[in-house]
C-alpha cells in the first residue's frame, strides 16, 4: 500500500524530514508517534500528496505519488487538522458536497444512513456551525464511510474526544481495517493511538527511530523508549 | 450528468448556498456599490453633464472595484472552514472546481451590476430601458472576462498573507483589454447606436474571454495544489 | 568562461551599435537627431518581447516538468525583460518630449508597452512574496502564461482604442522606406541588445541555481 524510500523535506536550511523510509501493507494499521513539531504532519501530508518531498520516492496504492498524484488521491482519504466542514451548510449538505467531489455520489438515503452510522442522524439538517469538534470529526468519518478509500490517514484524530468518543473512533478504525483498509494514525499522545496499531513507528528529529510490530514490544517498554527518544537528543535538529 | 459537470455544479451550489445563508459578501458588495455612487458623484462635482459624459467609464470603474472585492474572496470560504485540502484531495480534473467558482463569481457580479445600474438610474435620473438588451450583452461579455481572470488570480493569492495587496496588482493590468473594450462598447450602446457598431469590440471581448477561460482551465490544477 | 566571452562580445556589439547610431547612420530629415533614439527604443522593445517569450517558455516548462531549471529561466528572463520594457517606455517618452511637447502621450505602442511593464512588474512582485520554491514557481508560471497570452490582446485593444481618438504616433523615420544605413544601424543595435540580454540571462540563471543549491 505504501512504499516510501528516503523521503526528505527541507524548508530552506531546515530539514523537517531527513531520510524517512516506510512500508505499509493493506489491512495494516500504523501508529506514527512523535512529539509535536517533529514532522508527523509533514510526513502524512506527503503521503497524502498534499506536499511534495524535496527528495526520495513514494508509491501509494500502487501509483507513483510524485508522477501520478491523482491516481493516489482516488484511493486515499484524510482526517486532518482541518475538518473539511462548511459551517453554513448542514451535515447532510456537507456530505452531499464531499460525496460528489469524491466521485461517489449518493442519494439522500445513503447519506443519512452514513450519518446514522456515525450517530449524527439527529443533527443531519442542523448547520455545522453549531457542531462540536467531536461532531465535526464524526462528520469527516461519515465522509470516509461513503468513499472507497483503501488508505486512511489521520492526524491527531483522538484530540478533543471524550472517553466514549475515543472508544467509538477506535472501533471505527478497527472495522475499517477489517474491511481491508490500511491506516496511519499520527499522534503525539502515547495512550490513545496505539490501540489500533499493528505497528508502531516513532518519528524524532526528522527520522524514524523505531519501527516495530506492536506485539513485539511490551507497552511499558514502548512508553519508556518513547519518552527517552522524545525528550532525549534525538529531537534536536 | 457527467462527473465533471456534477463537481463544477456542486462547487457553485455550495457557494451559492453558503452565501445565501451567511449573507456576508453580497450585502457588503451591494452596499459598496451604493457608496461608490456617492464617491463618484462627489469626485465629479454637481454638474449632471459631467457624470453623463463619463458614464460608461464610471459604470465599469464601479464593476471593477466591486470585482476586486468579490473575486479576492473567491476562496475565502475554503480558507475559513479549512476545506482547501479537501478540494486538493478530491480526485478528478480540478478545472471543474475552477468552472464552479467562476460560475459563482459571474452570478455575484451580475447581481452587483444590476444593483449598480438601478442605483445609477435612480440617482442620476437615467433611463437604461431602451438599450437594455444591447447593454446586457456587453455586460455579459465583459463580466465573464473579469471573472475568469479574477477567479484564477483569486486562487493564486488565496493562501498568501499579502493577498489584499497582490491581488489588485496582478488583476488590473491583466484586464486592461477587457476594460478598454467594455467601456468603448458601452459607450456605443448608451449613445443609442446599434450593437453592430461595436462589433469589433465585442469580437475582441469574446476572443479575450475565450483565451482567459482556456488558460484558467488548463492551469487551475497547478494553482490548487498545496 | 563562455559567459565572460559572451559579456565581452555584448560590450563590443554595443560599442559598434553606438557608433552606428551616432556615426554613419544618416540624420533623419523631418525629426532631426532626436530620431536616433529609435536605435535604443526599437531594439529594447524587441528584446523585451524575446524576454517575455522566454518567461512563457520557462513557465510552461516548469508546470509540465516541475524541474527548477525552467523556473530559473522564467525568473532570469523576467528581470531583464522588465528592465528593457522600462527602457522602451523611457526612450519613447524622451523622444516624445521634443516631438510632441509632452513627456507622455497615450500613443498605442507606448501604452501597450506600459501595460506590459505593469504586468511583469506584478509578476516580479508576486515572486518576491512567496517563499516556498514550488508554490512560487507554480504561481508565477500561471501569471506568466496569462501575461504572455494577453500580449496580442492588449496590443489590439490599445491600438483600436487609440485609433478612435488620435492617429498613431510613429517613432521612426516616417512613411518613407528606411534607408539601408538606418536598417543596418538598427540591426546592429538589435543584435547588441540581444547579446546583452543573453549575458544577463545566463548569469542570472547561474546565480539562481547557486542560490537554490546553497
Amino acid at each position: 500500500m505504501i512504499q516510501a524510500e528516503h523521503l526528505r523535506k527541507t524548508y530552506g536550511p531546515t530539514a523537517v524530514l531527513d531520510d524517512v523510509s516506510l512500508e505499509l501493507s493493506t489491512g495494516q494499521g500504523l501508529t506514527l508517534l512523535g512529539p509535536n513539531g517533529t514532522g508527523k504532519t509533514t510526513l502524512l501530508r506527503i503521503v497524502a500528496t498534499l506536499l511534495r518531498p524535496t527528495s526520495g520516492s513514494l508509491r501509494v496504492a500502487g501509483a507513483d505519488a510524485l508522477k501520478e498524484p491523482e491516481a493516489v488521491r482516488g484511493a486515499i482519504d484524510m482526517v486532518g487538522h482541518g475538518s473539511w466542514v462548511y459551517e453554513d451548510l448542514s451535515a447532510l449538505e456537507n456530505l452531499r458536497f464531499w460525496a460528489a467531489m469524491g466521485g461517489h455520489d449518493a442519494g439522500d438515503a445513503r447519506l443519512r444512513a452514513a450519518l446514522e452510522e456515525v450517530e449524527l442522524d439527529a443533527s443531519a439538517d442542523r448547520r455545522a456551525r453549531t457542531f462540536s469538534a467531536g461532531m465535526k470529526r464524526r462528520l469527516a468519518l461519515a465522509r470516509v464511510l461513503l468513499g472507497r478509500a483503501r488508505l486512511l490517514l489521520l492526524d491527531e484524530p483522538f484530540t478533543g474526544l471524550d472517553r466514549a468518543g475515543r472508544k467509538w473512533l477506535s472501533e471505527f478504525l478497527l472495522s475499517f481495517k477489517a474491511r481491508g483498509g490500511a491506516i496511519i494514525v499520527a499522534t503525539h499522545s502515547f495512550d490513545t493511538g496505539v490501540g489500533v496499531a499493528d505497528r508502531v513507528a516513532i518519528l524524532a528529529g526528522g527520522r524514524i527511530v523505531l519501527d516495530r510490530p506492536a506485539a513485539a514490544l511490551g507497552l511499558e517498554d514502548l512508553r519508556r523508549l518513547y519518552d527517552e527518544l522524545a525528550m532525549g537528543p534525538g529531537t534536536a535538529s | 450528468m457527467s462527473a465533471y459537470v456534477r463537481r463544477a455544479w456542486m462547487v457553485a451550489w455550495k457557494d451559492v448556498l453558503s452565501e445565501r445563508r451567511s449573507k456576508e459578501s453580497l450585502n457588503a458588495l451591494v452596499f459598496f456599490s451604493l457608496l461608490l455612487l456617492f464617491v463618484f458623484q462627489f469626485a465629479l462635482g454637481p454638474e449632471r453633464a459631467r457624470v453623463e459624459a463619463a458614464l460608461p467609464g464610471l459604470l465599469w470603474l464601479g464593476f471593477i472595484l466591486s470585482g476586486l472585492l468579490a473575486f479576492g474572496r473567491t476562496f475565502l470560504v475554503e480558507r475559513e472552514n479549512d476545506c482547501w485540502e479537501g478540494l486538493v484531495l478530491s480526485p478528478g480534473d480540478k478545472s471543474a472546481i475552477y468552472l464552479g467558482k467562476l460560475a459563482g463569481n459571474v452570478l455575484v457580479m451580475i447581481l452587483v451590476e444590476v444593483v449598480l445600474l438601478v442605483l445609477f438610474a435612480v440617482f442620476f435620473g437615467l433611463d437604461f430601458t431602451p438599450v437594455l438588451p444591447a447593454l446586457a450583452a456587453v455586460l455579459a461579455l465583459g463580466t465573464f472576462g473579469l471573472a475568469s481572470v479574477g477567479t484564477l488570480f483569486g486562487a493564486i493569492t488565496a493562501q498568501m498573507r499579502a493577498r489584499e495587496l497582490l491581488f489588485p496588482v496582478l488583476l488590473l493590468p491583466a484586464v486592461v483589454p477587457v476594460l478598454l473594450a467594455s467601456v468603448s462598447a458601452t459607450q456605443t450602446v448608451l449613445a443609442g447606436e446599434p450593437l453592430a457598431d461595436a462589433a469589433a469590440w465585442l469580437k475582441l471581448l469574446a476572443a479575450a474571454d475565450l483565451v482567459y477561460l482556456v488558460v484558467g482551465v488548463l492551469t487551475f490544477e497547478f494553482v490548487l495544489e498545496g | 568562461m563562455a559567459a565572460r566571452a559572451l559579456g565581452w562580445l555584448a560590450v563590443l556589439a554595443l560599442i559598434a551599435g553606438l557608433g552606428a547610431a551616432f556615426g554613419y547612420a544618416p540624420r533623419e530629415a523631418v525629426q532631426g537627431n532626436v530620431q536616433r533614439i529609435m536605435y535604443l527604443h526599437v531594439p529594447a522593445v524587441l528584446t523585451a518581447y524575446l524576454a517575455f517569450a522566454l518567461v512563457f517558455l520557462g513557465s510552461v516548462g516548469y508546470l509540465l516538468s516541475r524541474r527548477a531549471g525552467w523556473d530559473r529561466l522564467a525568473l532570469a528572463a523576467a528581470e531583464p525583460g522588465v528592465l528593457f520594457t522600462g527602457i522602451t517606455i523611457a526612450s519613447g517618452s524622451i523622444w516624445g518630449k521634443p516631438t510632441w511637447g509632452t513627456w507622455w502621450t497615450w500613443d498605442a505602442r507606448l501604452t501597450s508597452t506600459a501595460v506590459l511593464f505593469l504586468v511583469y512588474v506584478g509578476y516580479l512582485l508576486l515572486r518576491g512574496m512567496v517563499d516556498e520554491p514550488d508554490r512560487r514557481a507554480r504561481a508565477a508560471a500561471v501569471v506568466g502564461i496569462l501575461g504572455a497570452a494577453n500580449i496580442p490582446i492588449v496590443h489590439f485593444s490599445v491600438t483600436w482604442w487609440r485609433a478612435l481618438h488620435q492617429p498613431a504616433a510613429i517613432l521612426g523615420p516616417g512613411s518613407a522606406p528606411m534607408p539601408l544605413w538606418m536598417k543596418m544601424a538598427l540591426a546592429i543595435n538589435w543584435l547588441a541588445f540581444t547579446l546583452v540580454f543573453a549575458y544577463f540571462l545566463t548569469r542570472r540563471m547561474e546565480i539562481a541555481r547557486l542560490e537554490q543549491e546553497a
